[in-house]
């Protein structure tokens, strides 16, 4: 509506329509929206810049999906506002937002073949028949399912049904690009694969998106900035590296990746960092973040990855018995219990070749450069 | 087709089995359905009330003459009204019922339900007093001052088809809800995100996605209004004859069997090519 329609080559369609148009921020200023007594999404405020993926990541009923539904405008929320650009588009019905949705079971209507899938949007909007089959082979061959124009969505693999309604979306060229659980109907080999496309496709038509995901992996893979959810609010909102390697908070750390979670006490606040004394016996100086005092009760999260074995005791490293070593892909996971009692995963690269080694004592420590991360022990 | 595959593949005994278990209803289908329809079929080849002569004067007689050409006609009119009144009424409840919570589901089965417990005829009487001279909408017509004079209603058309609309109507509304409480919401959420107005997504994805139960219930009304006695007989009175009422007088009033014949194999035509009609159009329905 309004913008003016790209003429389009057919094999230069993508690189015409990325230029088209600019990237619009979307803008959530302090949505919220609560059922009753409960809220749903709590004075959520999250600024979405031009072109870029934002993963809401979160356990089922954290409020990602109803957040989606509101931007969506299926919902109007209690509170707060919802910008494209610089415009509120609260008061718009969801028909007049211009947004394209990927549904996680695609939505596709069963009663159209996927060019009048694809074509429907175009329709409602009175383009004529000749744009809307321009369109509708512009969108296949940008998802690459040329000849599926005819079958219907009922003769397509979840992949292929996922492509159409992806071309479906994008044909109506939406200013925001909103992704539900996308990746959940699929199968695990394929996930990757519909990943790199959507990230291709996000790029290609330099699109804002969102995508809602109870997903770590998903979320890691695509995202350029994940907000992680809990109870309505952002927990925590930044980069895939910043998230997984600067937890905020606990639920944060234990949502994403695993993680083993030490007791301990802080001896001293030095100016390299927290000394903590572990419960399982080890002593750690730890450059983390955080304010803690002296004597404090805290809990450090250690990755399996940050932590290697030794043979021999030492200061720093904590007595554990070995019992279980499975190898998963290129890493061998040793299952291990600390001497308090804390059940410990090590992850040790394999090489190659090698194989589990068995019961046993053993002592870890912290891998070089590892960064664990400390919260205060009242909060778990 | 894996279904035929194992029924291929199955032992003679355990096919046995099967037809036996439908013997009992198909007996009783052939001695009160087929063979009566058969002699019914014999009867109307005679000629004469008496059935002293074989001959196709009945059906030409039935089929030459405008008054009950009128009559089939008149028929065929009444279910369709019936269906309409009833599709318009019955799409926007069946949709506030889809919107609705599961326990405002309940209570609204419930109230739909509810004609169904008590008999036609009483339903049938209740409409005389709400459709009479001194009922219940004269009445009420009058004191407002819409009207001086009452309304005939009572032996019209339009009285008829208000009665059958709300007797007929749980026939409608019952396989309608069913399908509309199926259709998934993600698909109009995405006909709305995708710049459909709601009008728009309701005549492209709605309707076409809901129209098997609407086939379903379209049938039933259709069947049912074109062969409700009681209602055409109360509500329509003398005035209005129509093809159940014709079949009654000819075969208990004027005891011309062979013409009755001709008459209610002329309503099983009626109704069943509504009925075709009817899954015709469900051919078009491409819900899948």
């Amino acid at each position: 509506m309004g913008r003016t329609k790209a003429e389009i080559h057919p094999s230069m369609a993508s690189q015409h329509t990325a230029t088209a148009q600019a990237a619009q921020p979307l803008t959530l200023d302090g949505v919220t929206h609560s059922y009753g007594t409960g809220f749903a999404v709590d004075n959520v405020t999250l600024e979405v810049k031009g072109g870029e993926l934002v993963a809401l990541l979160g356990p089922s009923g954290c409020g990602k999906t109803t957040l989606l539904r509101i931007v969506a405008g299926f919902i109007s929320q209690t509170n707060g506002k919802v910008i494209i650009g610089d415009r509120p588009i609260d008061v718009l019905p969801p028909n007049r937002r211009e947004i394209g949705i990927v549904f996680q079971n695609y939505a596709l209507f069963p009663h159209m073949t996927v060019a009048e899938n694809i074509a429907y949007g175009l329709a409602a909007r009175g383009e004529s028949r000749a744009v809307q089959a321009e369109r509708v082979a512009e969108m296949l061959a940008t998802v690459r399912m040329e000849g599926f124009a005819d079958r219907k969505p009922r003769q397509l693999s979840g992949g292929q049904q996922q492509r159409v309604a992806l071309a479906r979306a994008l044909a109506i060229r939406p200013r925001i690009l909103l992704l539900d659980e996308p990746f959940a109907a699929l199968d695990k080999n394929l996930r990757l694969d519909m990943q790199i496309e959507i990230k291709r496709l996000q790029r290609q038509f330099a699109l804002t998106a969102i995508m809602v995901t109870h997903d770590q992996d998903e979320a890691m893979s695509i995202a350029d900035r994940i907000a992680v959810m809990s109870h309505g609010k952002i927990e925590q909102l930044g980069s895939p590296v910043e998230i997984y390697d600067e937890p905020a908070t606990l639920f944060v750390n234990n949502f994403i990746g695993s993680s083993n979670l030490l007791k301990g006490r802080v001896e001293a606040v030095g100016s390299d960092g927290y000394r903590v004394a572990l419960e399982s016996g080890a002593v750690w100086t730890l450059a983390a973040k955080g304010r803690f005092e002296a004597g404090a009760p805290v809990l450090v999260s250690v990755r399996p990855e940050q932590m290697v074995l030794a043979d021999e005791a030492a200061p720093d490293r904590l007595p554990v018995a070995l019992k279980l070593s499975l190898p998963i892909g290129g890493a061998l996971i040793h299952d291990a219990t600390a001497a308090g009692g804390e059940d410990i995963k090590i992850a040790v690269p394999r090489r190659p070749g090698a194989l589990s080694t068995g019961p046993g004592a053993a002592f870890a420590a912290l891998a070089p450069h590892a960064r664990p991360s400390l919260f205060p022990a009242a909060s778990s | 087709m894996s279904a035929a595959a194992a029924a291929t593949g199955a032992s003679p005994v355990r096919d046995a089995v099967e037809w036996r278990l439908a013997a009992p209803l198909g007996l009783t289908y052939v001695v009160f359905f087929a063979a009566p329809f058969l002699i019914l079929l014999g009867i109307s080849f005679y000629a004469d009330a008496e059935q002293t002569r074989l001959g196709f004067d009945s059906w030409l007689k039935f089929y030459t003459d405008a008054f009950y050409l009128k009559v089939i006609f008149d028929t065929l009119k009444l279910g369709v009204f019936a269906v309409v009144a009833t599709t318009i009424l019955a799409y926007p409840l069946a949709l506030v019922f889809r919107a609705s919570s599961p326990r405002m589901q309940r209570v609204l089965i419930f109230i739909i339900l509810m004609p169904l417990l008590t008999s036609v005829v009483i339903r049938t009487f209740a409409w005389i007093v709400i459709l009479a001279r001194e009922g219940v909408i004269n009445q009420t017509l009058m004191g407002l001052g819409l009207t001086a004079t009452p309304l005939n209603l009572l032996q019209t058309e339009l009285g008829l088809v208000l009665a059958l609309t709300q007797i007929e109507m749980p026939l409608m509304l019952l396989p309608l809800l069913a399908i509309m409480n199926q259709l998934d919401q993600n698909l109009i959420d995405a006909s709305r995100a995708l710049g459909a107005s709601k009008w728009r997504t309701f005549f492209r994805v709605i309707l076409p996605l809901t129209l098997p139960g609407w086939i379903a219930g379209a049938t039933l009304v259709f069947a049912s209004a074109t062969t409700a006695f009681i209602s055409q007989s109360v509500i329509g009175g003398a005035r209005l004859v129509y093809l159940p009422a014709l079949i009654w007088q000819q075969s208990m009033v004027v005891y011309n069997w062979p013409f009755a014949a001709v008459a209610s194999l002329t309503l099983l035509f009626t109704v069943l090519s509504g009925i075709m009609a009817l899954s015709w159009l469900g051919r078009f329905a491409r819900t899948t």
